[in-house]
């Protein structure tokens, strides 16, 4: 997952294109694909179990247990218990081919093969799946922008304006004073120990699930930005 | 809905031209306005008017004086704050940052003159405004409510005078007596609040009213942190809740605050407290404003300007973006965003690209705490949600009891980066 290398100088590129977050999809063509599903499965207002389960509400469900009442093949069930959920990236792998999952599933369909043909399915099936604006856990609805990892990251100068700006964020919850009730203070730290602990987060070593979240969204020229502007904040 | 028609033809109907040009107002100096001083609104004067350096002359609109958080007022319900420690003043953006700070009501918003009235008379030239009035109710969504009938029974959605009404309420019930909530339908408020607030009345019933009960009447199928509530209830308070689905008519309700009943699907329940959580729209001054579409305000997801006007920014509960829940958090996050595109607009200041995030803590019982976050980015057509977490079913409660504090050390943090 993290070896994205690109041996570059990203600065510049990074910040002169805003970085927009891709879409899934585009959802009206995959209402058009999906044609080839509708035979067996239904989406939307109404949608009901057919020859295959409906889909409504099928993001960041557990396999086998989307549709009630459904008789889902033993391979899906079990599937299911061992943890399947069905995210993104575990859906686009059942549409390419069904049997990379569930090898005795009754899903019978030889996959969609182009990348983007999937995506825009998936577009398209998201919709009547929970909405993150209502249900914050519900799963995401779109692809982050790619954060870029270049070498040599502990040598990187930060740009303390540009850490300034992404210090807003730290802000809601480190307090911009040192003060330290309940969330740790981050203020006039070694530049080092807060580059390393940063990566340490963002790579998923330290367990908090903020930081985690925080950090893995962090290029590292961002990480640098905010250990030169939290190193010399008075 | 009232769209102001002048204003609207005045600008056109536009999701059109969203580039900026900076501007200068007729001192030399650009004007900011700010209508509202909660999460969003504070925090974006706060933020324009510290990293501006006095470049942009800050004025912020707030009817009173203090200002009591939602975030943190069911702990108060709960005995877990003194209602003095969710109240702030705007003392300090006055005195630290030079923020003009108004005690009014902005009643009026002349999109062509570009200026804002107040109630008080006054008129405020503008050469940006940023909007972030929370919201308001949706008349006749609760059949029976309206906010004539708010001390009878409460809504205690916009934290202050309702919430110590509805405590003094809740402490006031006879013995074994029914507190009732008629829960909101999406999209509102904090989507996890009337669940806590549903833990921090079981947690204070418990101790001053144990064989007390408590009813939901909910209109949705599912809400936020779900399995979460309900597991606490269960361990926390069994028996005590019950929620009536819409399955079994819980979104078909009607009240009588005279009577002091509450009617489920026609089985009508004499109740003692009844916490009435209404539908929710934009705060009425973007209706003013002509800048809604429906019940919300629409934004452009990158600068958090508003579609219909370039010129209007506006955050938090009142917009709808796409996938951020409507919460503090969220419209503190969105202030920042809006903050650094005004900068850039208006002063030519570096404009990076926009991120967004948001985590909602829960206390379920003392150092029972829980939560849900995600990180978001700019898409063309939405605010959307890339990345997230929440707090697990069965966690130990050393980590409970760490969300807790953690919850404690945010509310620290996210009013001084509002306040200063």
């Amino acid at each position: 997952m993290y070896g994205n290398v690109v041996r570059s100088v990203v600065v510049s590129v990074a910040l002169a294109a805003p970085a927009l977050a891709d879409e899934i999809g585009d959802a009206e063509r995959g209402k058009e694909i999906f044609e080839l599903c509708g035979g067996c499965h239904e989406v939307g207002n109404g949608a009901e179990n057919g020859i295959g389960p409906h889909l409504n509400g099928i993001f960041g469900r557990n396999a086998g247990s989307v549709a009630e009442g459904f008789p889902y093949s033993d391979g899906l069930k079990r599937a299911g218990a061992d943890g399947l959920v069905w995210h993104l990236d575990k859906l686009d792998a059942y549409l390419t081919h069904p049997k990379l999952l569930v090898s005795d599933t009754r899903m019978n369909f030889d996959g969609l093969e182009e990348p983007q043909d999937r995506a825009d399915v998936l577009a398209y099936l998201r919709i009547y799946s929970d909405d993150p604006g209502n249900i914050p856990e519900a799963d995401p609805t779109a692809i982050p922008a790619e954060v870029q990892l270049p070498e040599d990251i502990l040598a990187l100068v930060g740009d303390a304006e540009y850490g300034a700006y992404l210090s807003s964020e730290c802000k809601t919850c480190h307090q911009a004073d040192g003060n330290d009730d309940g969330i740790p203070s981050i203020t006039n730290w070694p530049q080092e120990d807060f580059v390393m602990a940063m990566h340490a987060y963002k790579r998923k070593i330290r367990p908090h699930p903020v930081m985690q979240m925080m950090a893995g969204r962090l290029s590292d020229e961002e990480i640098a930005a905010l250990a030169a502007y939290f190193r010399d904040i008075e | 809905m009232t769209l102001n028609r002048r204003a609207f033809i005045g600008t056109g109907a536009a999701a059109a031209a969203m580039l900026s040009a900076p501007m200068l107002g007729a001192q030399g100096k650009p004007r900011v306005v700010v209508v509202g001083g909660g999460a969003g609104g504070a925090t974006a004067a706060r933020y324009i008017a510290k990293d501006s350096d006095g470049a942009i002359d800050v004025t912020l609109v707030e009817p009173t004086r203090a200002y009591y958080t939602c975030f943190f007022s069911n702990l108060y319900i709960g005995g877990f704050r003194e209602l003095s420690s969710i109240g702030h003043s705007y003392g300090t953006l006055a005195s630290e940052y030079g923020v003009n700070v108004v005690h009014d009501w902005a009643v009026g918003i002349d999109r062509e003159a570009k200026t804002v009235t107040l109630a008080g008379g006054a008129v405020l030239p503008y050469d940006r405004l940023i909007l972030s009035p929370g919201i308001d109710f949706v008349e006749e969504s609760v059949p029976g409510w309206s906010v004539a009938a708010q001390n009878k029974m409460p809504h205690a959605y916009k934290a202050g005078s309702q919430t110590e009404l509805l405590k003094a309420q809740i402490e006031a019930m006879p013995e074994g007596g029914l507190y009732a909530m008629v829960a909101p339908p999406n999209p509102y408020r904090c989507p996890p609040g009337p669940y806590e607030r549903i833990s921090m009345v079981a947690h204070l019933l418990k101790q001053i009213n144990p064989t007390a009960k408590i009813l939901i009447a909910d209109p949705k199928d599912k809400f936020s942190k779900q399995a979460l509530f309900e597991e606490g209830w269960q361990k926390h308070y069994g028996g005590m809740v019950e929620r009536i689905g819409p399955d079994f008519g819980g979104g078909n309700v009607s009240v009588n605050p005279d009577e002091m009943t509450l009617d489920i699907d026609g089985s009508v329940e004499n109740v003692n407290v009844c916490n009435v959580i209404p539908a929710q729209k934009a705060g009425r001054i973007c209706d003013m404003a002509g800048i809604t579409e429906g019940n919300w305000a629409p934004v452009v997801p990158a600068t958090m300007q508003s579609r219909m006007d370039e010129n209007i920014h506006v955050l938090g509960d009142a917009t709808s973006q796409g996938d951020m829940p409507k919460s503090g958090y969220s419209a503190n996050s969105q202030a920042k965003v809006a903050a650094m595109a005004v900068r850039g607009a208006l002063t030519d200041s570096k404009v990076f690209p926009a991120k967004f995030s948001n985590t909602c803590w829960s206390l379920i019982d003392a150092d029972d705490g829980v939560k849900v976050g995600a990180s978001y980015e700019a898409t063309e057509e939405k605010i959307a949600k890339v990345d997230g977490f929440i707090s697990q079913t069965g966690e130990d409660a050393a980590l409970r009891k760490a969300t807790y504090e953690e919850s404690v050390g945010w509310y620290a943090g996210i009013t001084e980066d509002m306040f200063g």
